[in-house]
């Protein structure tokens, strides 16, 4: 555990998988750069992997001021032990006040064993970080009892004040390439882990379409569109307006959708420009993964749906006769404004 | 082969409600729940057992109406259960508490650790690796299969767009996911046994080899500052037309947004 | 006296809930429409225990009770009569009877299967011609050395064709009446031992309800039940314990009617406002409830006195007679609360009105507990 009155400096854990960086990085330096300004210090990310160097300059333009590469064979892949040597080395040589990491399935695993080896303390899924600048320290703010209330926590007395976030939730800056940092190779001294895991085989999933939280556009849907079929009335508007399907818990329990495609608490946060809201009731298990959507369009025949709460436009009615018009409707329009 | 599962019991949040006028949580009547990521480990747990032959104790901390959920893991099939409970425990962030259950876990001894990734009530998924941590030992985070080898453990470790297969050595400490598998149902007689037959053991404060500075709400280096309530979106407009007209209306909002 | 369940009640309870929302209630519609019996269920049921609820664990049962049993077919009735009726015919009328009545040697061959899941049991005493008055045995049992050989035919039997054991009625006597009947085990596939068509029916339609036809059957002589002449008397108690089950049956049939009343009537509005704001609705409710409750109270009271080995004969009888014509009522009025939707078969209630009336007939007609009831009021 570090002093408290001597740490200072905002750190990132910049996650990379197969020499690629994991957009959250980009986010969290985002929000770093913000709390880091307010405290009057700045931003570090951490970098971890094997043969990753050439990677740090872009972690500098999007707004990191030093990168601390630490670089090695035993990183290569992902496994718990060596990653949490080497970000408790570097934290103990450099002392930071804050550190963040991305509550992904490498961060959520890594963050507390991190924070237990630091004796630290460690708020996970934060959807806000402020800074109480009479205190100078963090106040992390998370979802808490399923998503139903909101807690702010604070860790006064230990250091560094850790906190994961969502991808999704934090908004990355614009990509500056004049940009200029410091970039330290440091060694981690880290020991050959031969006690414990190892990785026998590495197989990806087979990826097909577009994430949903990259998507603009989302055409949503929940228990209410009824099956597996139902789902080209939206499949057709979301090719007419350029988005992409994806549904609640309820409609990838069913079978109706694959896992990666659930918004929500237990699938992702998404936050497109616009959100289609089909047949979904609006339980805050959903609610809690899309409300932060710029603009909420809900179709439901329930008329007392939660869903009519949190959206922009709410349409009452049957969807199997809507999406259809609506579908034309804009593909006429966009015809039409082609000409 | 000894293996502890670590449950907690929850409300069920997904049947919790908020007071429209106090905009506060109606937290009565919420029936309580064993955490369902909890239910996969102890099911993995019993699918070791079925297969290899293994004594697999339950235990949780919390206050005394948590014993339900350890009869309730009783009358699935485990054999013992122990109750941590004191009123030095509670307000326990994740460093206490896991700290407090790693001391349990040394005391009772293991070969394996099930803990379920995330608490439905708490959301944080760190008491695991966290208890690994104290302990010592490996931890494989994520787990979607396991197989039994005798002094390891093959482990389809899940990540957002692959899975890696690892092998971990015993003993070590798995978190499950509540898609890892399809818990079993308790039998009638299974809960009567709970209930009437097996006996549960109590450990308080003093039955733990653990620290003040570790446990309890001063053993805790996170503090909650305040809770409140969500701000609620407001709601928008909502219309109940035609179909012709309702679609209008769509074009009109997302002419006027530009998105169109 | 405690009117509450304790809790490794409640907790059983919640299981069979739990097992009903999940497992039994997405296909009960389907089962109904298409007439299927849903071995899959059944197969699910017979893994966790709940074909041997009430029976020892030294014969492969769970070691609960009565009470427990009767939670279990509540619970799924609510969601599935046809369910309900399978677990209830399985349990009361064929391992019980071999329970109470069976040797030792016949309990560790036909009880321990039943009751650990491995095989389905069934029960056969209904005749063409023998139906309330049960005596009129056409069927006949003859022994022929080491065997017995059975002629004759049964009808509207529950689980016919799909169990694997069935409680069998035959005259061995026609001179001595209803002392003449005698009681068999006979196993499916036996040569001989044949099933009529499946009948087609206004309600449980999912139940297979069948003939059991005997030809030349030839089954072990130690496969008689007790002794030659006893066999009225066994039909007529192990009918006692099976009303307990129909009792329990009839109450979750209304009571899971009233339960998808009340929803529907907060969500559906006419005027308005919902439904449930008018008084009549509440009013026919309050009713209802009030039916449900003290069918209720008469079915845990037959369960708690057979589990407490009291006489319970008449407490049966009577929560039969009361739990079945509140079924009626309550599905009736249910329907009536629906509306036109209460018509219409995806809303369920409709199916829940002709589960019903099945529960004032069979295993005992209403007619013959007033018989019982008022027989033991005039002794």
């Amino acid at each position: 555990m570090n002093m408290v009155k001597e740490s200072h400096g905002v750190f990132v854990f910049a996650q990379q998988v197969d020499k690629t960086i994991t957009n959250v990085s980009y986010e969290l330096i985002g929000k770093a750069k913000e709390i880091a300004g307010e405290l009057g210090t700045e931003v570090s990310a951490v970098l971890v992997g094997s043969g990753i160097k050439q990677l740090a300059q872009s972690l500098v333009e999007y707004g990191a001021d030093r990168v601390i590469v630490i670089d090695d064979e035993e990183l290569e892949t992902y496994t718990v032990e060596p990653y949490t040597q080497a970000v408790a080395a570097a934290v103990r040589k450099y002392n930071p006040e804050i550190l963040l990491m991305g509550a992904t399935a490498i961060g959520r695993d890594l963050a507390p064993r991190v924070a237990a080896r630091l004796h630290t303390g460690l708020t996970a899924d934060c959807t806000a970080l402020d800074v109480d600048k009479e205190k100078q320290e963090l106040l992390m703010t998370r979802p808490a009892f399923g998503g139903n209330l909101m807690a702010t926590i604070e860790c006064p007395d230990y250091r560094p004040q850790m906190a994961t976030v969502r991808p999704g939730v934090m908004v990355k800056r614009l990509r500056d390439k004049e940009a200029q940092g410091e970039i330290v190779l440091f060694d981690a001294g880290l020991k050959k882990n031969h006690c414990c895991v190892e990785v026998q085989n590495v197989v990806k999933h087979i990826a097909h379409k577009i994430d949903i939280q990259d998507a603009k556009i989302l055409v949503s849907g929940g228990r209410g569109v009824g099956g597996k079929e139902n789902f080209k009335y939206l499949y057709d508007l979301a090719e007419a307006v350029g988005g992409t399907v994806s549904g609640s818990r309820a409609a990838v329990d069913s079978g109706w959708l694959e896992k990666d495609e659930q918004v929500g608490q237990t699938g992702k946060t998404v936050r497109p420009g616009l959100y289609f809201a089909v047949g979904i009731s609006g339980a805050i298990q959903h609610v809690a993964g899309m409300e932060d959507s710029d603009y909420i369009i809900a179709i439901n025949k329930d008329g007392m749906a939660p869903i009519f709460n949190v959206a922009d436009v709410g349409i009452v009615g049957d969807f199997k006769k809507i999406l259809p018009e609506l579908t034309k409707a804009v593909l006429a329009e966009k015809n039409s404004q082609k000409q | 082969m000894r293996i502890i599962v670590c449950v907690k019991q929850v409300p069920d949040t997904t049947e919790v409600r908020l007071d429209p006028v106090k905009g506060t949580l109606i937290r009565e009547g919420v029936p309580s729940i064993m955490n369902p990521d909890d239910k996969a480990g102890l099911e993995a747990a019993l699918r070791l057992k079925d297969s290899s032959g293994a004594e697999v104790t339950v235990i949780t901390m919390g206050p005394p109406q948590a014993a339900d959920v350890l009869r309730e893991a009783l009358a699935m099939g485990a054999d013992d259960a122990v109750l941590i409970t004191d009123r030095a425990f509670g307000g326990a962030d994740t460093w206490a508490t896991s700290c407090t259950l790693a001391a349990a876990c040394g005391r009772l001894g293991y070969d394996i650790i099930f803990t379920g990734r995330q608490a439905i009530d708490g959301d944080t998924a760190q008491v695991g690796p966290e208890m690994a941590e104290h302990l010592n030992i490996p931890n494989v985070s994520y787990a979607a299969a396991i197989e039994n080898c005798g002094d390891h453990l093959l482990v389809k470790r899940e990540f957002e767009d692959r899975y890696h297969e690892v092998k971990v050595n015993t003993p070590c400490l798995i978190t499950a996911l509540a898609e890892l598998n399809t818990p079993r149902y308790m039998t009638p007689g299974g809960i009567f046994d709970a209930y009437r037959e097996k006996e549960i053991t109590t450990w308080t404060r003093a039955d733990l080899p653990v620290e003040d500075e570790n446990i309890g709400l001063k053993g805790s280096p996170t503090k909650v500052v305040k809770s409140f309530p969500k701000t609620v979106k407001a709601a928008g407009m909502k219309i109940e037309r035609g179909v012709d007209e309702s679609v209008q209306f769509i074009m009109d909002k997302l002419k006027e947004k530009y998105i169109l | 006296m405690d009117f509450t369940l304790q809790k490794e009640y409640k907790a059983a309870q919640q299981l069979f809930k739990d097992f009903a929302e999940k497992e039994v209630k997405p296909l009960a519609q389907e089962i109904d429409e298409q007439h299927r019996f849903p071995r899959e269920t059944v197969e699910k049921m017979q893994k966790f225990g709940f074909m041997g609820i009430p029976f020892p664990k030294a014969y492969g049962g769970q070691g609960c009770d009565t009470l427990t049993y009767v939670l279990c077919v509540e619970e799924l009735s609510k969601v599935c009569a046809t369910t309900g009726v399978i677990v209830s015919a399985h349990t009361s009328l064929c391992a019980d009877l071999i329970y109470k009545h069976g040797t030792e040697e016949q309990k560790q061959k036909y009880l321990a299967s039943l009751a650990s899941g491995k095989k389905l049991g069934a029960f056969g005493l209904t005749e063409p011609g023998a139906g309330t008055d049960a005596s009129g045995q056409q069927t006949k049992a003859v022994q022929d050395g080491e065997e017995y050989v059975l002629n004759g035919s049964k009808i509207f039997i529950t689980n016919a064709g799909e169990a694997d054991v069935y409680a069998v009625f035959a005259m061995t006597d026609a001179s001595e009446g209803t002392k003449g009947i005698s009681c068999f085990i006979v196993e499916k596939d036996t040569p001989g031992f044949t099933f009529g068509t499946p009948e087609k029916k206004m309600g449980i339609c999912g139940s297979a309800t069948n003939e059991l036809i005997f030809s030349d059957c030839r089954i072990p002589k130690e496969n008689l039940v007790g002794r030659e002449g006893k066999g009225f008397g066994i039909a007529m108690s192990t009918l006692d314990g099976g009303r307990i089950g129909i009792a329990a049956q009839a109450l979750g049939i209304a009571a899971g009617a009233l339960e998808r009343t009340v929803s529907y009537v907060k969500e559906r509005k006419q005027f308005g406002r919902a439904i449930a704001g008018f008084q009549n609705t509440q009013f026919t409710l309050a009713d209802m409830a009030t039916e449900v409750e003290a069918a209720r109270c008469l079915v845990y009271k037959a369960a708690t006195a057979k589990d407490a080995k009291q006489k319970f004969s008449i407490d049966a009888a009577m929560a039969k007679l009361k739990a079945s014509r509140v079924a009626e009522y309550v599905t009736d009025r249910a329907v009536q609360l629906h509306g036109g939707y209460g018509y219409i078969r995806e809303y369920e209630v409709e199916r829940m009105m002709r589960d019903a009336k099945i529960t004032e007939i069979y295993e005992g007609t209403s007619e013959v507990m007033k018989m019982v009831i008022s027989g033991s009021l005039l002794k």
